[in-house]
């Protein structure tokens, strides 16, 4: 699903914030990417999700090596990729079911099959009263939810999330990761990115560590 | 639903907002120089058709002659020009149509009676009469050896290359603004890109193509652009109508008539269109060539 080899990752002229970076993520797994903030999980996401490119190494996503894939071929590929953000980034002139619809209508389904999965799919994420809602009026766990929505709503098969509960509550944040879990039990590959050490404790899955510009892989929970 | 839908809220840039004024203008100014060509353009229909297949005979004013002499060497040429086999019809120009020729300069009132105006006799040649007249002003010659021949010829050159000039300096007026319009357009859509770039990084990272988001672009251009091209073709078509109106109080033969006829009209009524599709070319290879560069 995932392949690391070697990868490093630097901005600019600058020194390398990740090195040597090497590990695999099994179809179905679970990760929390783990580290200090400005540590690089937001850079290891990047290369997951390709607004990044290795400085050096090799990453290989379904079977693809990036560095060699054109351009014209990333976007097929990002479709299989849902991504959430601490920020949510939904589009503001757009409703809680256009958010929902856009990987949808992109990716070129009927619009009568549209507006069935997203309408379900709000009411699966306890929206069903906010579909014709727009960002501004929804609450931070309910913009959450929209964006969670949105990166689900295409069946990816790989689920990255960037400090997804950073912006909401705790008890939403617990929420929230029942969620991601629920998509994990369907199969799909989830990769969460958080510094919340007291989340990662409460929920028993592997972790990517990334420390002095490191990735280590920790097969069992460290201790919260 | 789908053609029009756009996900980036491109409607509230404050670069885009003044777009359709800019278009505007430029299409007001480009409807005027396409007038401007088109007017000159019939008009040297006019001049051409008007003057085409005729000929003037001017006969100058002789003291020793009486009226009644000149009056018969007038008739006389006139049937002899009649019986040319080149030659349609022929009429001695009377001196009340020469002194309203002379009213716009000399105005009306009449001459003074010690000054004679030279005779004046047109000629209009049938369809088929040689172009060159050679042979004509050669007969007419020897029939009055001092009557002076006018083809308009030269006249007609000068002014035929002043109404290409005309069309020439609209031309590069047209192409001017159309560069200029590209340009904004350019700016416009560059402008857009770095304002919504965090909506598109998003549209991006959900699968789209550029191509998607380029579409985007593209309807809001051809929206702004026809909305400023149909504004600013209304105008200059009241402009005018305007113009043509004030003309016509002139009352004065020589300048153009600003009246558009139907296919005129049809042509300024493209203009928007044009406008439109090449707004919406720009900004649709400006969003290509700009993401194009990115990751």
């Amino acid at each position: 699903m995932v392949l690391f080899e070697n990868v490093g990752v630097r901005y600019g002229a600058g020194p390398e914030i990740i090195h040597g970076a090497t590990f695999t993520l099994a179809p179905g797994s679970f990760h929390f990417l783990v580290g200090a903030s400005g540590a690089g999980k937001s850079s290891l996401l990047r290369l997951m999700y390709m607004t990044l490119r290795p400085s050096s190494g090799r990453v290989n996503l379904f079977g693809r090596d990036l560095d060699s894939l054109p351009r014209r071929e990333i976007p097929l590929l990002r479709r299989r990729i849902g991504v959430v953000f601490q920020d949510f980034r939904l589009l503001t002139n757009l409703t809680a079911l256009d958010n929902v619809a856009l990987p949808l209508r992109i990716a070129g389904v009927r619009e009568s099959q549209v507006r069935q999965h997203v309408t379900e799919l709000l009411q699966w994420v306890g929206l069903a009263d906010h579909v014709a809602a727009y960002p501004a009026t929804l609450s931070g766990g309910q913009q959450q939810r929209v964006a969670i929505a949105r990166a689900v709503i295409a069946r990816p098969s790989l689920l990255l999330a960037d400090e997804p509960t950073g912006n909401v509550d705790d008890s939403i944040g617990v929420r929230l990761m029942y969620l991601f879990e629920e998509l994990n039990k369907m199969g799909t590959t989830v990769v969460i990115a958080t510094h919340n050490e007291r989340l990662v404790g409460k929920f028993q899955h592997r972790q990517l560590r990334v420390e002095s510009a490191t990735v280590r892989l920790v097969a069992r929970p460290e201790a919260a | 639903m789908g053609l029009l839908r756009s996900d980036l809220p491109l409607g509230g840039d404050g670069s885009a907002r003044f777009l359709p004024w800019i278009i505007g203008c430029m299409v007001y100014l480009a409807a005027l120089a396409l007038s401007a060509t088109m007017g000159a353009d019939r008009l040297a229909d006019r001049w051409r058709s008007d003057l085409s297949g005729t000929f003037s005979i001017q006969i100058p004013p002789n003291a020793s002659t009486t009226a009644s002499e000149r009056e018969r060497l007038l008739a006389d040429m006139l049937d002899a020009v009649k019986a040319m086999p080149e030659v349609a019809s022929a009429h001695v120009v009377s001196d009340a149509e020469k002194e309203k020729l002379l009213e716009p300069w000399l105005g009306a009132g009449g001459l003074p009676e010690d000054v004679r105006l030279p005779d004046l006799v047109v000629v209009k040649l049938r369809s088929d009469a040689p172009s060159d007249l050679e042979a004509v002003k050669a007969r007419v010659a020897g029939l009055t050896p001092d009557a002076t021949f006018e083809d308009h010829a030269r006249w007609q050159g000068d002014m035929l290359a002043f109404t290409h000039s005309i069309e020439l300096l609209a031309s590069i007026i047209i192409g001017l603004i159309a560069a200029a319009a590209v340009t904004t357009v350019i700016f416009v859509t560059k402008t857009g890109l770095s304002i919504h770039r965090r909506v598109i990084e998003i549209v991006h990272l959900v699968g789209a193509y550029d191509s998607y988001i380029a579409k985007q672009f593209l309807l809001h251009s051809m929206r702004l652009g026809l909305i400023g091209g149909i504004g600013g073709t209304a105008l200059a078509g009241l402009t005018l109508i305007g113009l043509d109106r004030l003309l016509g109080n002139a009352q004065t033969s020589l300048l153009p008539t600003l009246a558009l006829d139907l296919n005129q009209w049809l042509a300024l009524a493209v203009v928007p269109i044009a406008v439109s599709i090449v707004a919406m070319i720009t900004a649709h290879l400006t969003v290509l060539y700009v993401l194009g560069r990115d990751l």
